[in-house]
């Protein structure tokens, strides 16, 4: 599509996008070839002497080894499947969530509207990440738990940005005319109200992919991650626990620096594109005191802008 | 030409409810309304054009919107083919009068059935385009949703042959385009375009050429006009410019603040006006064919709010003639001619 491609080709000159791609490829690159790259698999048994045990980096061990006598190195490229995966997954489920609610409350209005926005906004105001931890300590365990956790939270500000954007969008000549030609709801909403509100959707499930992967590191971190997969929330917990008086800096530090690299990697594309579809955004949510803070509880990031004029019908 | 009433509107009032602020709940200030249309009657003949004229905030949009069912009226009623609008367009239709069978047809059926023979050309074309859809897009459009079982050749013909008679030709150069290609003029032609792939009956051109440029607008008002000659389509034209009614409009209607205050054949308003209101537009209107010299009657004051309609006539505030019986009458309509009438005291 015509829109599409300007998008893309402003996107294309915005130098931060372009670091940001590059350092989101050499991510996705090392959780699709993690068994290429990586020089040992994370889950075969090693048979251990006591100097093996946290081990600097040396020969064979470019990152040293772990407490268990592991290659960190090898955990850190496996880790990136996990991160990956739960924040692509968790962002797209709750784009679809949000996208729903959103639609549906703005268009209909109503009663149904009201009680859907009033549960979004009582949603929005908990504290995500107790409640995370109460339900999975509840539930249990398991990779899909947390993407399933993570979507339901995490879901409510693309609910809100998408109603606003389609209380006005409604009102336009437009949908006004397909009404008069005899287009049917369904037909309104795909085919002239989603397309206007698809790329401010997609800029804003791009930044939800970073604060999923913060949220999985913090429950990993809190010792709540799928405890059969290695994940870098949970490199940095053994760490913590374990590591840290032994000085192993080798094995912290990693698995920090990957998280914030691809998060930075995801809001440096995420901003470039909301700028982009939504330029009266001006404020750049990295030097924003706000998201610093919120990026660091783990909080989906607040964009500054709040929506559009709602028009009341 | 023949005189089947294809279109009656009795009586008809729209209002909306203005927002209150938050202070004038608390003071339990009374609710108030806009009277966007306070008491239209008029019926519009099968093949006619009809100008509906007035300035801004006279309810023009309103009038249209309600004679294709997109509004429910507050009070009075429209009838299209002799059957109820709001009734029509909600699927709501009982046993069909005509014996037409309207009435059996499901609510969805009922509801396409009017919008196939009713269109509307919205205002502003740079708004009424989904930007995100190329031209082919936007005229296939009534067409897939009405789903005629057409083949695909045979919606290819359509479609170019819409876009060839509102003169973009040739068809194929344009409908890759998206609407921002396009300038304002081509905009609104394939607005009228998309509005006749259904080869409606009735079409309602709300102000179809304000937003363009005096050039161009003769060029559609003389499509609109030929359109009528190659289709037999009625047209219900609204615009607040006596001059482009002028050229081509059968009769005309002129609102005042929600109401007709004067309504007849165009030639003769345009020649003769009999209420104050149309003597002080023709007045100061550039008319083709100004036989006499008027004198130019400049209207003092503004137009009233729609909330607070003056009482009496609800022009007498701006009346260069008018008494103090115009304060307390509402006046009603004095037949001038066979089919012209107005509504003032003083005639
Ligand atoms: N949906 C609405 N809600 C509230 N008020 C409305 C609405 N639609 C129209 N009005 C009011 O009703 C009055 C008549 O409006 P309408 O749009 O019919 O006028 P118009 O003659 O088409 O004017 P214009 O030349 O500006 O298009 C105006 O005062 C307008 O503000
Ligand atoms: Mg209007």
């Amino acid at each position: 599509m015509e829109s599409q491609n300007r998008i893309w080709t402003t996107f294309r000159k915005k130098p931060m996008a372009l670091v940001g791609m590059g350092m989101l490829a050499v991510a996705l690159i090392m959780a699709l070839f993690a068994p290429l790259l990586a020089p040992y698999d994370p889950n075969e048994r090693v048979d251990v002497v006591p100097s093996d045990i946290l081990a600097p980096p040396g020969e064979g061990h470019l990152l040293g080894r772990d407490d268990a006598g592991k290659d960190v190195l090898s955990s850190l490229i496996y880790g990136a499947r996990v991160s990956l995966i739960v924040g692509f997954v968790s962002s797209f489920f709750s784009m679809f969530i949000g996208t729903t609610v959103g639609l549906t409350a703005g268009y209909y209005g109503g009663r149904v509207s009201n009680a859907l926005m009033r549960f979004t906004d009582f949603l929005m105001v908990i504290p995500d990440l107790p409640l995370m931890l109460v339900i999975i300590s509840v539930w249990g365990r398991g990779l899909w738990k947390i993407i399933l956790v993570i979507s339901i939270l995490y879901w409510t500000y693309t609910a809100r940005l998408v109603r606003s954007q389609v209380l006005s969008i409604k009102e336009r000549q437009f949908v006004l005319r397909a009404r008069a030609l005899g287009a049917s709801n369904y037909r309104i909403i795909v085919r002239h109200i989603l397309p206007q509100v698809m790329p401010l959707i997609i800029a804003q499930a791009v930044l939800d992919i970073s604060s999923s992967i913060i949220a999985e590191s913090t429950l990993s971190f809190l010792g709540l991650g799928d405890p059969t997969l290695i994940s870098w929330g949970m490199m940095l917990n053994f760490a913590f626990e374990r590591a840290i008086s032994r000085k192993a800096w080798w094995f912290l530090l990693p698995p920090g620096i990957a998280i914030v690299w691809v998060s930075l990697a995801i809001i440096l594309i995420g901003n470039a594109l909301e700028e982009i579809v939504n330029p009266r955004l001006k404020t750049h949510h990295l030097f924003n005191p706000r998201n610093m803070i919120s990026l660091m509880l783990a909080k989906p990031l607040l964009v500054e802008s709040e929506s559009p004029p709602e028009v009341t019908p | 030409m023949e005189k089947i009433p294809i279109l009656r509107i009795e009586d008809l009032y729209k209002q909306f409810p203005v927002t209150r602020k938050f202070i004038d709940r608390i003071k339990r200030s009374p609710k108030q309304v806009v009277h966007a249309v306070d008491g239209v009657s008029f019926t519009v003949a099968q093949g006619e054009i009809l100008a509906l004229v007035g300035e801004s905030g006279s309810g023009k949009t309103t009038v249209g919107m309600n004679v294709l069912g997109l509004q429910v009226p507050t009070k009075g009623r429209i009838l299209f083919d002799g059957h109820d609008v709001s009734d029509w367009a909600t699927g709501r239709l009982r046993s069909g009068k005509n014996g037409d069978g309207l009435g059996r047809l499901s609510r969805r059926k009922q509801i396409l059935s009017l919008r196939r023979r009713a269109q509307m050309v919205f205002q502003d074309p740079y708004e009424s385009l989904n930007p995100r859809q190329t031209i082919w897009e936007i005229v296939v459009e009534p067409l897939e949703i009405h789903n005629l079982g057409l083949r695909a050749n045979e919606k290819e013909a359509r479609v170019r042959a819409a876009l060839e008679d509102c003169g973009l030709a040739p068809a194929d150069h344009f409908w890759s385009r998206y609407p921002d290609e396009l300038s304002g003029g081509q905009r609104q032609r394939v607005v009228v375009a998309g509005a006749l792939v259904l080869e409606p009956e009735l079409l309602v051109a709300d102000e179809p050429v304000s937003m363009l440029d005096v050039s161009i607008r003769a060029d559609i008002l003389t499509l609109l006009q030929s359109l009528r000659k190659a289709r037999d389509i009625t047209i219900i034209y609204t615009t607040h410019d006596l001059a482009t009614a002028g050229y081509f409009t059968d009769r005309m209607a002129v609102m005042y603040l929600g109401r007709v205050v004067e309504l007849g054949p165009t030639v003769e308003v345009l020649k003769e006006p009999r209420h104050p209101y149309t003597q002080a537009l023709v007045s100061v209107a550039p008319v083709p064919n100004p036989r006499k010299r008027r004198q130019r009657v400049i209207l003092q004051g503004e137009v009233p709010n729609p909330i607070d309609i003056p009482s009496g006539c609800r022009f007498h505030p701006r009346c260069p003639i008018a008494t103090d019986e115009c304060k307390k009458t509402d006046p009603p309509y004095v037949e001038i001619s066979a089919e012209h009438e107005a509504a003032c005291l003083k005639i």
